[in-house]
């Protein structure tokens, strides 16, 4: 939670959201972090489709991925389908 | 606005509420058919296959689908009505809550009708009182006449900006549901103006951007997420502060319709009977009022100083108008028509005791349970409740707080 709490008068009803929903970092509910082995990763992208984040992102300058750990739960989904056993869930 | 010329109908209370769910213009109704609320659905199906009215009529499979898509109409900003009882109310429990919570002024009907087991269709109070928290504004009405004036008045209150409150409109299953009364009924032209088309309210969604508060493609805003301890707490504040300001407008736009229509309830919150000298008074909801009415006009005709207050809303709980119509009375018996197992009294029962302990003086309360399963409350039974509180009156002695009545032992 990063914004700074407001009073009741001065937020929107029913629980509509004013600021965009990325301002919650839900990368902080994480216990295990995933990390990559660059040498075993051939960046086939297996990862960056099943991460039901989106917190894997091809960057087309470095031509490579990365993690996004602001967002990243940790759930381990990209360790679990990596077909070449590059990521390994390492506790924070 | 003078009084508006009006067509003298025969309908019975279901029909009354189809009739003004068709008067107002209503852009969806979403709703699967109960006893004893089945009428309104199947009278206003008739009217969408008539082509009389300009509403979807979405036939769901269960109530819980019925209010979730109402809410879901609702939020796009359209006007919506459903209508339930019983056990069709009760599957609606978790969608009343996200219904005031995501401000839906969805308005519904509810024949009250009792909830099994045994399994009953006639009539008591158990349905909807259980779901007086859930956040929505209830109305009680004495007959079909008021059934009619008060779910036009609905849509309006619901949908006051200042409120965006989901209202429920109650009507008694079989005494008032089913039973054939005249029906006053306005020309379509006053009930346009009147009840108006749907305003939506401009609302601060992302990035602090004033849209409309509503869903839509053009300025999307998202609506029921999820909410913690960080947040919960104020959005439920919030309700509050619009019920507290509810009473106020519930006020206005009754008699504001009264002006047109030439009709009032006392003044939209309560209805008080020959309460200004009367020494002793019954409280009640709905249709028994009607009866009590008779008993306290033959008791006054005696010299007996008797009256009555009706409740009309239930919430927003009229906590003032309660204390200033009884304040004077030397002894009160409250009538519920329904029953708290355990709890020493029925809901109505305790709330009136609750605020008249902020009142200067405390007269004796007590309570009666009638009426559970639609067992009928004759005129007999309501002057044993005025001979008992004569009795309190002489002997200053409660015997039994709470009892039932018209139970065989």
């Amino acid at each position: 939670m990063t914004t700074e709490k407001k009073g009741w008068k001065e937020i929107p009803i029913a629980g509509v959201c004013w600021r965009p929903t990325t301002d919650y970092l839900t990368g902080d509910w994480r216990t295990f972090k995933p990390v990559r082995d660059k040498e075993k990763c051939n960046r086939c992208l297996m990862c960056h489709v099943f991460c039901p984040d989106g917190a894997i992102t091809w960057n087309s300058e470095t031509e490579d991925i990365g993690f996004n750990y602001d967002y990243c739960k940790g759930c381990g989904i990209c360790k679990n389908e990596c077909p070449q056993e590059a990521i390994e869930m390492v506790l924070e | 606005m003078a009084i508006t010329k009006q067509n003298l109908r025969a309908l019975n209370g279901d029909e009354a509420v189809a009739y003004a769910v068709k008067q107002s213009d209503v852009d969806v109704v979403a709703a699967y058919p109960i006893t004893p609320q089945t009428i309104i659905v199947e009278r206003f199906s008739e009217y969408v296959h008539n082509g009389e009215v300009n509403t979807e009529f979405v036939c769901t499979e269960s109530e819980h689908s019925a209010l979730s898509m109402s809410l879901a109409a609702s939020a796009t900003g359209a006007r919506v009505f459903t209508a339930s009882a019983s056990a069709g109310l009760a599957l609606m429990h978790e969608i009343l809550y996200v219904t005031s919570g995501c401000r839906a002024p969805v308005v519904m009907a509810i024949a009250n009708r009792a909830l099994s087991a045994p399994i009953n269709i006639h009539c008591d109070h158990s349905d909807s009182m259980v779901e007086r928290d859930a956040g929505w504004i209830q109305i009680y009405v004495e007959n079909s006449q008021e059934a009619y004036d008060s779910t036009l008045q609905a849509f309006r209150i619901a949908e006051h900006s200042d409120l965006l409150l989901p209202t429920m409109v109650m009507l008694d299953a079989f005494f008032l549901s089913h039973t054939l009364e005249s029906v006053n009924i306005l020309a379509d032209e006053t009930v346009r103006k009147f009840v108006g088309t749907r305003k939506i309210p401009l609302i601060r969604g992302h990035g602090g951007k004033l849209v409309p508060f509503k869903l839509d493609p053009e300025n999307p805003i998202t609506m029921g997420p999820l909410d913690l301890h960080d947040y919960y707490f104020e959005h439920k504040r919030q309700q509050e502060e619009a019920m507290q300001r509810a009473s106020g407008i519930i006020k206005e736009i009754h008699d504001e319709y009264a002006r047109i229509s030439g009709r009032k309830y006392g003044n939209g919150l309560i209805e008080p009977y020959r309460l200004e000298d009367a020494e002793i008074a019954t409280v009640c909801l709905g249709s028994t009022a009607g009866t009590t009415k008779t008993v306290v006009d033959q008791l006054r005709s005696k010299g007996i100083k008797a009256g009555l207050l009706r409740l009309r809303t239930y919430r927003p709980y009229p906590v003032e108008d309660i204390i200033n119509a009884l304040e004077n009375v030397k002894a009160i018996a409250v009538m519920d028509r329904s029953h708290s197992f355990g709890a020493q009294g029925g809901p109505v029962f305790h709330e009136i005791r609750h605020v008249l302990y902020d009142a200067s003086i405390h007269p004796p309360v007590v309570n009666y349970i009638y009426g559970l399963g639609g067992r009928d409350m004759p005129q007999s039974l309501i002057h044993e409740i005025y001979k008992d509180l004569q009795k309190i009156l002489e002997t200053k002695r409660v015997e039994k707080p709470v009892q039932f009545i018209g139970v065989r032992e």
